[in-house]
């Protein structure tokens, strides 16, 4: 019974977080199983797909806009392909735990395909064994996971995004001086690839400009704020503000503002966001890069439909990223990936 | 004299008798203060600056504001954990009555404060006429108000685009001139002023610390102990929804998933005051001297750019420290 062992693996604490918010997320009900479903064909080559035809998406996290964003594209692929799909995630990017509970429901529910953004790459591994023995092709999006299971990963290049925005930033401020960054977390993949995309980068074709510090917010604006506003003022100095993810573009944006820097430091942001594209249009901010979560979505759906049917797919999707600021920020092509 | 007066007569001299040791934490964390001050000056010259300064006492504005309806409830032998989701979910309350209804900025930040004061009605129901476990109820309402956060807002943040005037309230100055503070602050500082006679001079504030000292003896002596439970929380979630129109203003929108942690730095806040967890002491002064502790320290050793892992533990560290001495000075 898959509520029991959610009951005996959660402690009472967890359980009430899981009751309390995590329920709204999934309020789509599960689809009835559909008897061509319940037939161990889910895998086989050439199965079919129909309106019954079962992907849970496992995201890891759901009240972001980014999520939802995700969220979206993965609602249109469904509509597209007349498949059925719930879209769940845990409540931050930390809750590795809650994500494997998700996970293991999902199989539970012995579904045709399902799609994951793993929130740590390794500790979903048994569960993913467990899949593959189920035969439930196993998509990944946003980030990869180290294991060979997934018959595709559709993400971002998020390190040679990175290094794209470490590009521009050495570009604007002359190739040389200090420059600060913030992070949301210092464990996540995205986290972890967009810092070293960011500074590697630096390091080997901009040398002479220095990160000075690197700290990690949480993806909370108002940590995020009070954090860059303590770098401002250890580091006088300051040309260039890099925020790794949309709470801590905002808390840089927060602490130019409070500080009455605007104009005096260069300020390269990630994702969007109505603050983020305003700072952008206003020339607060120099510029950002954008991924394309209404694709992520779209194509995590898109594949796993293809792995039912038995196609073959390439090992990682890559999704894209763009760089736009003031310049470009209405260019059809870029405005369909920003987000509000 | 009645009975009940009485019986909070002697809750109040047997805290009288503590009071010399009361003022002797105050003058600790306060002395804590001063060396944390003196410290970080010496190591940088980025610290003592004006500009860093007023960071450090808007950065304490929330948590401060948090922490003093906290300290109520800590008072009362309670705890309330719901203080941060609670001001998240009055940071969306008051964004929907003025972004969304855009009816006028005093009904939003009333309207901040009622749901505030509502959600602590609540907490203070279940505490006291339900006889839930403050941990418990609280921690529900933590959930509940959450969620509400989320669903009101639709998993948005909420903007105060069409109403700048919303974010000068707690980013302008009324000082002005070479008194450049932030309204946040002079918020904090007034709302303490409020809470400290409240807590010294009313009943309300009488009761608090009868109900922490000894509730069976103050329920015999005919208070309506419950009552008082319940408006004592309510007060607590009135100054979450201080927290909340702050925090709003101060983002410049309500942002829904934030607050969970929060509870907990404001908790640590009055800890360090020298609130007792076990109930019946604790001064307005104490948390504020707290909440500067807190956030003074977050804020050196970031521009001492100490790595963000050590930042967490030293700030666990004091907060053990803070407890550890409360215990040493009370089995004098």
């Amino acid at each position: 019974m898959p509520s029991l062992r959610v009951l005996s693996a959660a402690s009472s604490l967890c359980l009430a977080v899981v009751v309390g918010a995590c329920a709204p997320a999934a309020a789509p009900a599960p689809p009835a199983q559909a008897p061509a479903a319940q037939q161990p064909a889910a895998a086989a080559p050439g199965a079919q797909v129909n309106a019954n035809t079962y992907i849970p998406v496992i995201s890891k996290g759901f009240q972001h806009q980014f999520w939802q964003a995700v969220k979206l594209g993965s609602e249109n692929a469904a509509k597209d392909l007349n498949v059925k799909i719930t879209f769940e995630g845990p409540e931050n990017e930390s809750q590795v735990d809650k994500q494997i509970e998700m996970l293991q429901a999902a199989l539970d529910k012995k579904p045709n395909a399902i799609c994951l953004a793993a929130l740590d790459s390794k500790a979903v591994v048994p569960l993913l064994e467990k899949a593959q023995s189920a035969k439930i092709p196993v998509v990944g999006f946003d980030s990869g996971v180290d294991s060979n299971i997934p018959v595709t990963t559709a993400a971002t290049d998020n390190i040679a995004a990175a290094g794209a925005a470490a590009d521009k930033m050495a570009q604007m401020i002359g190739d040389e001086g200090e420059v600060g960054v913030i992070v949301h977390d210092q464990t996540s993949r995205t986290g972890i690839d967009r810092r070293d995309g960011f500074v590697n980068q630096m390091k080997t074709k901009h040398p002479k400009v220095n990160i000075v510090d690197i700290q990690y917010g949480g993806g909370d604006q108002l940590k995020s704020t009070d954090l860059a506003k303590a770098m401002m003022q250890a580091h006088p100095n300051l040309k260039g503000f890099f925020g790794a993810n949309e709470g801590s573009i905002i808390g840089v944006l927060n602490a130019v503002k409070e500080l009455n820097k605007s104009g005096k430091l260069v300020v390269i942001g990630y994702d969007s966001g109505k603050q983020q594209t305003d700072a952008i249009r206003g020339g607060v901010e120099a510029g950002a890069i954008t991924q394309d979560p209404i694709g992520i979505g779209y194509k995590c759906v898109d594949s796993a439909v293809k792995a039912i049917k038995g196609e073959s797919l390439p090992k990682n999707i890559d999704t894209g990223f763009y760089w736009y600021d003031k310049t470009n920020i209405d260019d059809p092509k870029v405005k369909a990936v920003l987000y509000d | 004299m009645t009975s009940a007066e009485s019986a909070v007569a002697v809750a109040i001299a047997q805290r009288r008798s503590l009071l010399h040791s009361d003022a002797i934490q105050r003058v600790l964390a306060f002395g804590a203060l001063i060396v944390l001050f003196a410290i970080f000056s010496v190591a940088s010259p980025n610290f003592l600056q004006f500009d860093n300064i007023v960071g450090i006492l808007l950065a304490t504005s929330v948590n401060g504001v948090l922490a003093l309806g906290v300290t109520f409830v800590i008072i009362t032998g309670g705890i309330d954990l719901s203080v941060g989701t609670v001001m998240t979910l009055s940071a969306v309350m008051t964004a929907v009555f003025i972004s969304v209804w855009h009816l006028p900025l005093p009904l939003g930040i009333l309207a901040g404060l009622a749901t505030g004061g509502l959600a602590g009605l609540v907490n203070g129901s279940l505490v006291a006429r339900m006889r839930i476990p403050p941990f418990i109820a609280t921690l529900g309402m933590l959930n509940i108000a959450k969620g509400l956060a989320l669903v009101i807002s639709g998993l948005k943040p909420i903007y105060f685009n069409d109403t700048p005037e919303f974010n000068r309230l707690a980013m302008g100055s009324i000082a002005g001139g070479l008194l450049e503070v932030p309204n946040a602050v002079f918020v904090l500082f007034g709302a303490s002023i409020v809470a400290s006679l409240i807590l010294t001079r009313t009943v309300l504030g009488r009761y608090a610390f009868a109900l922490g000292s000894n509730e069976e003896a103050t329920r015999l002596s005919g208070v309506n102990v419950g009552r008082w439970k319940a408006a004592i929380y309510a007060l607590a979630g009135m100054f979450s929804g201080l927290g909340g129109v702050l925090i709003a203003a101060r983002l410049n929108s309500a942002q829904p998933s934030l607050g969970q942690g929060y509870e907990l730095d404001a908790i640590a806040a009055a800890v360090i005051g020298g609130t007792s967890l076990s109930g019946g002491e604790g001064s307005i002064l104490g948390t504020v001297i707290g909440a500067f502790i807190i956030s003074t320290l977050t804020n050196g050793l970031r521009i001492l750019s100490v790595p963000q892992e050590w930042q967490t533990v030293v700030t666990g560290g004091i907060v053990i420290l803070a407890v550890y001495l409360d215990i040493v000075r009370r089995a004098r």
